[in-house]
């Protein structure tokens, strides 16, 4: 199996303001990690650091096997595809326009995006069922619309893994499971994918593996069975929660 | 919008400035037929023989052939500066005048006529003038992180704009009221009335070195209007990039200042307008916005020249249609740029 994100001894945060320490971390085709913790865990800083956007504060992150601090921008961007949290449209650009700027690390300085890029960019938007969707401008879309779009985006990048911050955030319950069924189809293709999320129940529903941070780094780390206990989730949200199985998988219902 | 209304919003913005240039030649004191000057034209570019009047060969090519390519230059080079500035502050109320440049690239010209020095130099203090202003107003906007950024941006941009005033007034003041004050004033003003064909010969450069750059880099532009984090993640050295686009459109300011003096609004008018037209994806917005900026100073100038009885500023005119615009896009912010 390909490792296609690896961190050994990671400490991330900011000068004088550690967030985590010593995380071990590899991820490879076909996985995915569903991140969990409370507000202000660290999980933005452990993806900004993982993505190259923030240095580390010890130890390292390797990207298929490469160090991340001997690659440039356009490698990283070639290696690890982002779709940020809460993305924000400024402009009025179309969707098809958005997904071609996922292939920015393949175009050239002063060139245009060409007919492999354009290609590239069509059939991530095929991917994700929005070819609808490809002449609207990305202001006029739905919460749910826009998500899909940066995920094409992300796709368009070729990256063979993921970081996806907070994806299903301010999506309403249908659009929550339709993103959360995007990212399993993805890791069927061989995508190694990570996502945070609020809700520790997607974690059974599309992950093979959790990471759960508290304040101060890392707490547990395994298959949502291991890790995803009332007791885990008393320690890091400070709430009763029970969970129960259901359908050969599990939910969490926290208690009132 | 589909490929077919771009291809209108193309051809229909080059067929006014084409029409715009013909009316620009034609009306004046001086009047010229459409006739006159194909004569004129066909003689100098195919080398005919037409028997046309020598006074009217003048007004053409002396007088009005500079002033016309002088309002084309300025107009298409503020506009292409307003696309870059907006597109990077990811703001559209940012233009060179609001951000300061113009009243910088201005401030710079001016010490230059106050120390009687070269139009090169006066030229190339009028590029620093503006590149000083627009890096304090974007590190004022930047650091004062408690308030909205474009607010805080724009209020930066006109605090430093009047200091940047009272420096030119104080200028002025001290200025040889005989040689060098109305020099400045022609200057603080803005106008087309007294362009020779060495300045524009001095400018065009400063210009192109400004659009080159832009061009090259239309594409990637539009990764400048997404956050810092997004355009690092798709490969972006968002940084190196900023510097660059800054540097090309304040040189075409610069560049455009240094011919007209400063006339405010076109950048902030135009990309807008552009926008509107044919959406935010620069490298179809630039061309059409420089088209439209240079038609549109174009008819400005026209009509200051020809409309009253003494010329009227087209800095004048250019506010006199501005500020309602401005306003207008305030109250309806969001909407209006998308």
């Amino acid at each position: 199996m390909a490792v296609r994100v690896q961190a050994r001894q990671l400490g991330y945060g900011y000068p004088g303001r550690p967030v985590g320490r010593d995380l071990e971390l590899e991820l490879g085709a076909g996985e995915v990690l569903c991140v969990l913790g409370p507000n202000g865990g660290g999980k933005t800083t452990l993806f900004r650091t993982i993505l190259g956007l923030l240095a580390a504060q010890a130890g390292e992150v390797r990207l298929e096997g490469q160090p991340l601090e001997a690659l440039a921008r356009s490698e990283v961007a070639r290696r690890v595809g982002y779709v940020p949290q809460g993305h924000v449209a400024q402009f009025a650009f179309t969707v098809r326009d958005v997904v071609l700027m996922g292939r920015t690390a393949h175009v050239g300085l002063f060139a245009a995006p060409g007919a492999a890029d354009r290609e590239a960019a069509e059939r991530a938007i095929e991917a994700l069922g929005i070819g609808a969707l490809a002449e609207r401008v990305v202001t006029e879309l739905s919460g749910g619309e826009r998500q899909l779009t940066m995920i094409a985006r992300a796709l368009a990048q070729g990256a063979r893994a993921l970081v996806l911050d907070e994806p299903t955030a301010s999506l309403d319950f249908g659009n929550q499971v339709r993103v959360l069924r995007e990212i399993r189809r993805l890791a069927a293709e061989g995508y190694a994918v990570v996502f945070s999320s609020h809700d520790p129940s997607q974690a059974f529903l599309a992950a093979s593996r959790v990471l759960l941070l508290a304040r101060g780094g890392a707490l547990r780390q395994g298959t949502p069975a291991e890790v995803i206990t009332a007791e885990n989730l008393r320690l890091v949200y400070g709430v009763e929660v029970h969970v129960a199985p259901l359908d050969g998988t599990s939910v969490c219902l926290p208690v009132l | 919008m589909t490929g077919r209304s771009r291809a209108f919003a193309y051809a229909g913005s080059a067929l006014v400035l084409v029409l715009l240039a013909a009316l620009a030649f034609a009306l004046g004191r001086f009047p010229i037929s459409l006739s006159e000057l194909l004569q004129i034209a066909a003689n100098k570019l195919f080398g005919t023989d037409y028997a046309v009047a020598p006074s009217a060969e003048t007004v053409v090519l002396q007088v009005r052939g500079p002033r016309i390519l002088a309002a084309l230059l300025v107009g298409a080079a503020l506009a292409a500066a307003g696309t870059a500035y907006q597109g990077m502050f990811r703001n559209p109320l940012v233009s060179p005048d609001i951000l300061g440049v113009s009243a910088g690239a201005a401030l710079g010209a001016v010490l230059g006529i106050f120390f009687s020095q070269s139009a090169l130099v006066i030229q190339l203090g009028a590029f620093a003038g503006g590149l000083a202003a627009v890096g304090l107003v974007y590190a004022v906007g930047a650091n004062v992180r408690r308030h909205d950024p474009i607010l805080s941006l724009i209020l930066a941009g006109i605090v430093l704009g009047t200091l940047l005033g009272a420096l030119i007034a104080l200028l002025k003041y001290l200025a040889d009221p005989y040689n060098q004050l109305p020099a400045i004033t022609y200057w603080l003003l803005g106008s087309l009335a007294a362009v020779s064909p060495g300045d524009l010969a001095l400018a065009a450069p400063f210009a192109l070195a400004g659009l080159v750059p832009l061009y090259l880099l239309r594409w990637r532009m539009n990764l400048l209007s997404l956050s810092d984090d997004e355009a690092r993640a798709l490969g972006v050295p968002v940084a190196r990039l900023r510097i660059a686009v800054v540097c090309a459109a304040t040189l075409m300011t610069a560049a455009a200042v240094a011919i007209s003096g400063i006339i405010g609004w076109v950048g902030l008018l135009i990309p807008h307008a552009a926008r509107m037209l044919i959406g935010p994806e620069f490298s179809r917005l630039l061309p059409l916005s420089m088209v439209l900026g240079a038609a549109f100073l174009l008819a400005v100038d026209t009509l200051a020249r020809t409309v009253a009885p003494i010329e009227i500023p087209p800095g004048v005119l250019t506010a006199l249609i501005g500020t309602p615009f401005f306003l207008w896009l305030f109250a309806t912010a969001r909407r209006a740029w998308q």
